[in-house]
């Protein structure tokens, strides 16, 4: 295996980490920053596949722009969550 | 196909990694979408969704050791390529008319990419697809936390089952407790106490 | 429900990973998606129709331009309609919004503000740079447009709203965005007036003195700075209601 898979192989496996962490964490702001993770683990594996306006978009977008908007509203409703 | 042994999670594990994590991640979004009583919860798990389709796009564009989808400078009609036609340029200049005359002339000489070259950049088509998709998808993510933050306003949680019972008083006629966030609150919180 | 989703999402994944063994290898040229007329066309014709390098954006400005207009067009919605989601009425626009007990009374931290004074102009300098090149290189409208964006977004985050509302309120912030959407259709319809169709940039050649093919290569700078309009203004719109629950005041 070479080490561009090798690679490929760790972030789609922290991606899902990541993703069952932001879905499991009782805190909302700790579930948005993980999101925010999330996103930018999502823009690296799209840099390596070739997709770099993609990755470009995703990492301006996902990784910035969505994480505050997510924590903007945590802040403004409640940030405990029951699951 | 299932009959070999091991033959298809083999398959699956090792030569499609990609679609098989694609796969996973959509359903870990569809799940918190399904199950998820908390509604940011539910709308993290719309996005995670979401990446998980661009995921599976992306994966379709790829070429094995294909370049990123933007023209390398030998067929770049404004690098070398543009650079060599323009010394061929006087011999073709005098076997053709005067017309050439026209300084936009040569772009007539710049050749389609053949197929062999076409092979060496991944395909574009997905990207664009995704790249709007993402924006258009920020956008209507904003649009549910708006949502959100109403359904907050109006019922002082974002817990879907208080939601609901607080829909349903609200239809029989009991006088609701719209408006006192901490009431519910500490209903939340009794709830809590309970599951524990 | 639990056990509902469970059965639901085992049902779809064991579907969705029975079709997946039946995808093309990974990586294959030859693979439907990347054998199609389509995309080959695009590949191979990106450079003789348009000579712009980067064919993601030939393709979403110029082949899928109707698709990219209509895309903008969406965002602009989006913007609207969160504005009109939160906008107080009633009996909630006249109460004077009580502080939250989280609420810090403090002037903004000295550190924070002097590196945000200090960003904010490259990040802006860069959104530029990623617009203009987004012909040559990774970027464009839409990525350039949300870095304006978040340059905003940062000074609202490091003082308050009211001091990103100094530079771009929102009123003209939705100005700003459904201009982007005239920059874009006015191109095209600019087109149609010259005698092509719909978005068909080639016929601006007849006004503008350079060939059929810079014709396209500049429209189609044109329509992504419309595009960085509506999205720039958008996110920053949608971060002033999200952030300030429609009061569009306060700090974060």
């Amino acid at each position: 295996m070479s080490g561009l898979e090798l690679f490929n192989v760790f972030i789609l496996v922290f991606l899902v980490v990541a993703a069952v962490i932001a879905l499991r964490v009782k805190d909302l702001l700790i579930a948005s920053v993980v999101f925010g993770i999330y996103s930018f683990l999502m823009c690296l594996l799209w840099a390596e596949m070739g997709a770099v306006d993609v990755a470009f978009t995703e990492a301006a977008v996902g990784a910035g722009v969505s994480a505050v908007f997510l924590i903007a509203t945590v802040f403004n409703v409640k940030r405990d969550s029951s699951d | 196909m299932f009959g070999e042994d091991g033959g298809l999670l083999r398959e699956l594990l090792v030569e499609r990694f990609n679609y098989c994590i694609y796969v996973v991640l959509l359903l870990i979004g569809l799940y918190a979408m399904i199950a998820k009583n908390n509604l940011i919860k539910k709308l993290i798990g719309m996005s995670i969704f979401q990446t998980a389709i661009i995921l599976f796009y992306v994966s379709l564009g790829v070429k094995e050791g294909a370049s990123i989808p933007i023209y390398k400078p030998e067929h770049d009609p404004h690098g070398h390529h543009a650079e060599d036609h323009a010394d061929h340029k006087p011999k073709d200049a005098n076997a053709s008319s005067s017309a050439s005359a026209d300084a936009h002339d040569d772009h007539h000489e710049v050749q389609a990419l053949t197929d062999e070259q076409t092979r060496q950049y991944a395909n574009p088509l997905p990207h664009v697809l995704m790249l709007t998709a993402i924006v258009v998808g920020v956008a209507t993510l904003g649009v549910a936390l708006a949502v959100v933050q109403r359904i907050y306003r109006a019922y002082g949680t974002i817990e879907e089952d208080e939601v609901m019972k607080a829909i349903m008083e609200e239809s029989q006629g009991i006088p609701s407790t719209k408006g006192s966030p901490k009431s519910k609150k500490g209903a939340s919180k009794k709830r809590k106490a309970k599951k524990a | 429900m639990r056990k509902l989703a469970v059965a639901v999402v085992v049902l779809t994944g064991g579907l969705l990973l029975y079709a997946a063994t039946d995808f093309a290898a990974w990586g294959d040229p030859e693979s439907p998606a990347s054998d199609s007329d389509v995309s080959k066309h695009f590949i191979a014709e990106t450079g003789v129709d348009t000579e712009v390098p980067n064919m993601v954006t030939a393709v979403l400005a110029d082949y899928r331009g109707f698709d990219t207009m209509f895309e903008t067009v969406v965002i602009f919605i989006a913007g609207i309609a969160i504005l009109a989601i939160l906008k107080l009425t009633g009996k909630d626009a006249t109460k004077t919004p009580g502080k939250r007990k989280d609420e810090v009374d403090d002037a903004p931290d000295l550190i924070v503000t002097h590196t945000v004074r200090l960003l904010v102009p490259i990040i802006q300098l860069f959104a530029f740079y990623v617009l203009a090149h987004g012909h040559v290189s990774p970027g464009g409208g839409f990525q350039g447009g949300v870095i304006m964006g978040a340059s905003f977004i940062l000074v609202a985050l490091a003082w308050d709203l009211p001091r990103a509302m100094d530079r771009l309120s929102v009123d003209r912030a939705i100005l700003l965005a459904g201009v982007g959407i005239l920059i874009y259709a006015g191109i095209g319809l600019l087109a149609m007036f010259l005698g092509g169709e719909f978005l068909d940039y080639a016929e601006l050649s007849t006004i503008f003195p350079v060939s059929r093919e810079m014709a396209r290569y500049h429209a189609m700078l044109g329509v992504e700075i419309g595009v960085a309009f509506t999205v720039t203004t958008v996110m920053f719109a949608i971060y002033a209601s999200l952030s300030s629950k429609g009061r569009l005041e306060g700090g974060l």
